[in-house]
Order: structure tokens, then sequence, then C-alpha cells
């Protein structure tokens, strides 16, 4: 622009392209234009770079959260440990202290309660549920594959350097002699971590599952779709259809753009001092989350819908309103319907927007630990997003790995409702 | 706006009807280093069949203030404390009508000072030279200035020569106050300056001094603070061979292939030198129980006796599995004592 802008061209005057000067010209505005592409190409790559950093580094530290070592096992089930009356409150430590015995007769005392160690604190609840539910048992042995625990998990997977000095290591010599043992038995395999995904959160990583995080989640949306969406629709149909041009709609229409930008700890807050402070509502809840969020994904939806509705060509509704159709069967019979997919693409980018979000979250603690997926609504749960915050923290080493994986489970969520709005996009969108 | 406004209060209403009746999970907020014990007690509730109970760190100081928020369903039953409760925060609990409570001592914790293995001095510092190498002023010549030391061997001329950097928790965390309260200020008033004040300075002053210029950390880069994610601190900590890292010693237990730790006045830390007290850095755990709860909440008492049984806090317990240091026999009895009768606090002193 510059350019034609600063050399006053005369028009009479004849070009001759091949006049040094006008070369020199042309070579200046190819460059320039080479610059910008170059420059462009530059940051796509740079930023699918960035992108392929993340995912590979989540990649290396994560993919081994996906697989956790078992180990199969014949446990005695001796009739002087468990009373058939109480079978749950029987002393199912010392029932797996003996199957470990079994296995190594030579062990004795605290060489034998290190061992023992090699299993998960869940080993004893998965042989205790197996007699629960078979009583006949009791005075047999059980045959169980059940998960090592975690320091044994990191021997198995690798993570375990065997040349550190026995005393800077989680497992001695001894312990690493009988995994060994049992590996060269092929009693030891490394399944696919199922508890991942059916287990909730649990203070040891080999019993660590994302179902708490899930089932939170899906009642976040629940709630925050729930409120969001209506009442995000009613809104943008009022202000593109029905409300007058003034300057309070105008200020309405800057407001809803500003809100759009605020940053979500800002809902955090006003979710605290509202909802859990002055209604009293329980903390930690979905309830509270999704309100919460639905707040903050109100901008996202009036704006994308105030974008679809004014993508409906203005003769549609003349045509309806021609027939006779009043403003309102105007708007829900023929408006809305030819908006919806712009309307959903935008609802499902709000919508993952808020699964990412953590900050608001925080501050109205849904990152408590829980042991059980919330049944409802209204008790305490965790979301994806705070999931990854407590397990980043957590001290014990296979967290690390974990952490990874959720994030990766996160993502795959991401893309696949990002991929849904691309794909209902595609299918249903209409032009003109 | 209103018709927002408007649908929340209708949510919430209907969310308040279903919630009238009491809830039937216990809630536990607090300290971040208690937060992993609390976390295996409630674990081990839960398996042996009680509502599972939900754990939630939230820190020292933020657990009291919800904690003494007040008494009914709404606020948590126990809040978890890596120092004893302060008089500010039992006066505000009894103003929201929360008197009765059992203060629990649980454990102790040592706070470990760090380095990465792959550092090949052994290191091994005096709380005085621990002071000077972090906080904001030092006293030089006989004055008070503003940290001049960048190496520690400037500090020092024993130490190695490398540069000052040192990971620890933010203000906001117990951690943070248990530091500055057992190292800084004992490493501050064993200097040749503090102790000539204490002559010379009347009582107020000296007392001053010590709250300001021996609590301040260093500003100016040297040290870090990292936040309340301990795991960020021992990836820093690989990364930079020459850092120093300042947390749990659980974090430091767990992660020994990769990192040692910093004698502190030629001792090391570890279960037995922190429960002796041998280790200078350590601090008591505490559990504060809101008693008008009991009773109340299902499964509270149950959960309280489940943390004070023998196999949870007891030698050889699961908590002394995770890290925690465990008391001595006859302090244990005196501690499930006060939790099984809900014995009630004193109000404390400062």
């Amino acid at each position: 622009m510059s350019d034609i802008t600063n050399t006053p061209a005369s028009p009479a005057r004849a070009f001759d392209w091949k006049a040094p000067d006008y070369q020199d010209r042309i070579r200046r505005r190819r460059r320039s234009e080479l610059w910008l592409r170059s420059a462009g190409l530059v940051s796509i790559t740079l930023a699918l770079g960035f992108l392929a950093l993340m995912l590979a580094a989540l990649t290396v530290t994560g993919y081994k959260a996906f697989t956790q070592t078992h180990v199969r096992l014949d446990v005695p089930i001796p009739a002087e440990l468990v009373d058939a009356n109480d079978i749950a409150g029987s002393n199912w430590r010392r029932v797996m202290q003996g199957a470990i015995s079994a296995e190594f007769p030579d062990l004795e005392g605290r060489t034998l309660r290190d061992i023992t160690a090699m299993l998960s604190d869940g080993a004893q609840y998965r042989v205790r549920d197996t007699v629960i539910a078979d009583p006949s048992l009791i005075g047999k042995s059980v045959a169980v594959t059940v998960p090592m625990s975690d320091p044994f998990d990191q021997l198995a997977k690798g993570l375990v350097d065997r040349a550190t000095p026995e005393a800077n290591r989680r497992v001695s010599d001894a312990q690493i002699a009988a995994f060994d043992k049992l590996a060269a038995e092929g009693r030891i395999s490394r399944p696919f971590n199922t508890a991942l995904f059916t287990n909730a959160d649990s203070r040891f990583p080999e019993l660590a599952g994302l179902k708490g995080a899930f089932v939170g989640t899906f009642y976040l949306l629940l709630v925050c779709f729930g409120i969001a969406l209506p009442v995000g629709i009613g809104a943008a149909i009022y202000l593109e259809e029905f409300a007058p041009k003034t300057r309070l709609s105008d200020l309405i229409e800057v407001n809803i753009n500003n809100l759009a930008a605020v940053p979500s700890v800002v809902f955090g807050l006003l979710a605290l001092s509202v909802f859990l402070n002055w209604f009293g509502l329980m903390r930690g809840s979905p309830l509270v989350g999704g309100m919460t969020l639905a707040l903050m994904s109100l901008p996202t939806i009036i704006i994308a819908t105030r974008a679809a509705l004014k993508a409906v060509p203005p003769s549609i509704r003349e045509a309806a309103l021609g027939i006779g159709a009043s403003r309102q069967q105007v708007v829900f019979h023929h408006v809305l319907p030819l908006a919806m997919p712009g309307i959903m693409t935008g609802t499902i980018i709000a919508m993952a927007q808020a699964i990412g979000e953590t900050a608001p979250l925080l501050l109205i603690g849904m990152n408590a630990f829980m042991t059980s997926a919330p049944a409802t609504p209204f008790e305490s749960a965790t979301t994806l997003p705070t999931q990854i915050y407590i397990w980043a923290d957590s001290p014990e080493r296979g967290f690390v790995s974990r952490t990874s994986a959720a994030i990766l489970v996160l993502l795959a969520i991401l893309v696949l409702m990002n991929g849904l709005a691309i794909w209902l996009r595609r299918k249903f969108e209409r032009r003109w | 706006m209103k018709t927002i406004h408007l649908s929340a209060s209708v949510l919430a209403l209907a969310a308040m009807a279903t919630m009238a009746e009491a809830r039937d999970q216990i809630r536990i907020v607090g300290s971040s280093t208690v937060f992993p014990y609390t976390q295996a007690v409630a674990e081990e509730f839960a398996n042996q069949g009680g509502a599972a109970p939900v754990v939630e760190s939230t820190g020292t100081g933020g657990g009291m203030q919800i904690f003494c928020g007040g008494v009914g369903a709404d606020h948590p039953d126990i809040t978890g404390a890596s120092r004893a409760m302060k008089k500010s925060e039992y006066e505000l609990c009894v103003q929201n009508g929360v008197t009765d409570i059992t203060e629990a001592l649980i454990g102790y914790d040592g706070l470990a000072i760090a380095i990465s293995r792959a550092n090949e001095t052994d290191w091994n510092l005096t709380l005085e030279q621990v002071y000077k190498a972090l906080a904001a002023k030092v006293p030089v010549d006989g004055a008070l200035v503003d940290n001049p030391y960048k190496k520690w061997s400037d500090v020092d001329a024993s130490l190695p020569d490398v540069a000052i950097l040192a990971y620890g928790p933010p203000p906001t965390s117990g951690t943070r106050d248990a530091f500055v309260e057992l190292a800084m200020h004992k490493g501050c008033e064993s200097t040749d300056y503090a102790k000539k004040l204490k002559e010379t300075a009347s009582e107020d002053d000296y007392k001053k001094f010590v709250e300001e210029d021996c609590s301040r950390m260093r500003q100016d880069g040297l040290f870090v603070e990292a936040g309340e994610n301990d795991n960020l601190i021992v990836q820093r900590l690989e990364a930079d061979p020459n850092a120093v890292g300042i947390f749990g010693y659980s974090f430091l237990f767990e992660n020994l292939d990769k990192l040692k730790d910093v004698k502190i006045n030629g001792v090391e830390a570890n279960q037995d030198t922190i429960a002796s007290f041998e280790y200078p850095i350590s601090r008591p755990l505490f559990i504060y129980v809101k008693n008008a709860h009991r009773g109340v909440i299902p499964g509270l008492n149950e959960f309280l006796a489940t943390y004070a049984s023998d196999a949870a806090m007891g030698a050889g317990g699961y908590l002394e599995e995770r890290g925690l240091v465990v008391l001595a026999d006859d302090k244990i009895k005196e501690v499930q004592d006060a939790l099984k009768n809900a014995v009630n606090m004193a109000a404390p002193e400062k």
C-alpha cells in the first residue's frame, strides 16, 4: 500500500516494464511477498514444532502408565485367618503375607514384610471381594492376578536403575531378587491398565484412575450445558432479532465481548463469594463448577449464536413475514433451525474450553481427594484438569507418568469434541 | 444478566432443597503437608466400608479459614495443619461458634534441603550459613545490609565456589512458615550481630528484629518461590545440579535416587533424626477436629478411630510408610485418648 501512495504515478506515462527502476520495484515487491510467505511458514512450523514437542514429551513419559504390572499368585485362604461369618473384617493383610510366605518359604520377619510390599494395597481387597462372592473358597486357595505396588511397577518398566546403590533405591536387592524369580517363572505380566479408566482416585499410583474425574466432568458439563445453552441462545436471539439498536444495546454488546476476555479465575472468585458463601451450595460439587463455567461459556455461546443468526439471509425472514408469520414464528420456525449448526459448533467449542478449565475450579474446591466417584452432581467431585493437578503434586514416582497419561486422555477428548464441531459444521452448514 | 441471575437462583434453590439433610461424607481441608497422610487414612477408611471422605489440600492458613467458618453440614469437620493453630485463628473459630475443638498431634515432618546427586560435593551447612545465604538482610561488619552474597563461598570460605540458587515454598505455604521459624530464625539468632543486639536492645526491639529482619527471604532472584508443587522443585534440581531445594521430607524420601540430603549441622535428615529432633528443621503436624460434628456427621468418630489406630500412626504403620515421622508410644496413647474422648483444646497463647 505504502508503495503506491508514496510514489505518485502519472497515468499518462507509458510503462516501460524493462526499465531498471521498474525492475527494481518488481523485485522489491516479490521480495516482500516472499518475506511474508516465509514468515508465515516459519510461524506455522514453529507452532507445529512446539505442539509435536509437547505431545512427544507427554507420550514419552505417559505411555508407560497405560500398562500396569500384575503378578499371578495362588493365595491360600486358611480357615483360621478368615472367619466365614465376618469375611470383610478378617485380617487380609496376613492372608496376603501367607501367600508370599508360601511362595518364598525361607523368608521371615522384616524381609518377608519387604517382599509382601511388592503387592499393591488393593490386592488384599481384590482377594477379599473374590472370597465374599464365593465363601466356599475358604480353606482352599484362590488364583488371582493382582497389581504390583508402584516401586515394583517402576522396576518392571525399567525406570529403576539397578546400578544405583541399594540405599538410594526404593527397592532393595532382596526385593529385586524376588521380583526376578517371579519374572523368570513367567508370573509377571503387564496388561493394559484398565484401572486408569475404571478406578476412582487413590493414593497408590497402581490403583489410581480417572473414573471420578470422568463422572465429575460429565456432571459438570451437564450443568454447564443446561444453563449456558438456553440462556445464551435466548440472549443472542433477543439481541439479534428483537432488541432495538440503541446506545444501551451497544453497551451490552461491548460488555459481552469484554466478558469473553475476562480471566477465568475471576469467575472462580465470583463463584466462591456468591455460590458458596452466599447461596451456601456444596463446596467442590459439579453443580457449583458447572454454574461457574456456564458464566464463563455464556459470552462465547452468545457471540457464536449471534454470528450464526446474522448469517441467515434477511430474505428468509422477509419471506416468512410476507406470508403472515409473527416475529416469534419467524425466529423459531425459520431462522433458528437454519442457524443451528453454527450454534452447535460454538457451543461445543465453549464446552471444550470448559472441560480444560482449571483455575476457577481450584478456587471452589474441586481438587479434593476422593476414592469414589460422585453419585450425583451435588456431591464433591474432581474434573480431569483438577485430577491432573492433584496427581502432578503427588510425591509417588508412579504419578509422574500417570499425570502425562491423564493429560493425553484430556487432549484426546478435546480433539474428539473439536472434531465433532468441525464435522457438524461440514455436514449441516448451508451456504447462500 | 437478569436471566442468568434468575436461573442461577432457581438452580441454587433446587440444590439447597436436596442438601437440606446432613451430608454423609466427612469433609477434611488443610495443610498440603498433612494431606498425603489424611489421604492414606481416608482410603483405608473407605476400603473398610466407610463412605469415602472428601480430602482437600488448601494450605494450613486456608484450611483454618474454612474450618473456622462455622458449625453445620456446610463446613468441614477436620482441618490439617503443619503448625499449631494461631490465637487469631482460634478467635475466628470461637467468633463463628466453633468452640469445641480437639487438637491432635499426629507426628512430625522434617524439612529437607536437597540437592541433585549429580553434585559431587558432600554438603553440610549450619543454620547460620543457610540464613546468610537466603535472607533478604544479613549482618556484615556489624550492620544489617542487603544480602551481598552471590556464591556459597562468599558466605563461608569452606563452602563450594558455586552460585547460590534455592527453590523453596511460597509464603502461603505452611512449609514456608516452618522453614522461616525453624531454620531462618535459629540461623539468624546465632549470628554475632543478633547476640549483641539481644544484650543491648530492648526485648520488644529484639523480637521485632527476629519477626522482620530474620524472617524475610531474599528477593533478588537467588531464592525462587516455586509454588506449592514440590515435584516441580525436584525436576528443577535434577536439571541444575548446583541448585538446592527446600521441601517436605517425604519428597526427598521418594526421590532418593535422584536427590541427596544437605546435612544440617552435620546431621542427615531421616526418620530417626527427625523424630529425635536431632535434625534441627523438623516440625509437628496436627489435625483439628470440630467436636460439634461428632455424632452428627456419620462415620466421623469411626474415621478418627482409624486415624488414631496403631496401624495408621503407630510405629510401622502405613503413615510411616508414607514418610510421616511417628510419635513416641506414650505420646500416641495421649493423642488416641484425646481423639476418642473429644478433649477440647485450650485457647492458644499466640
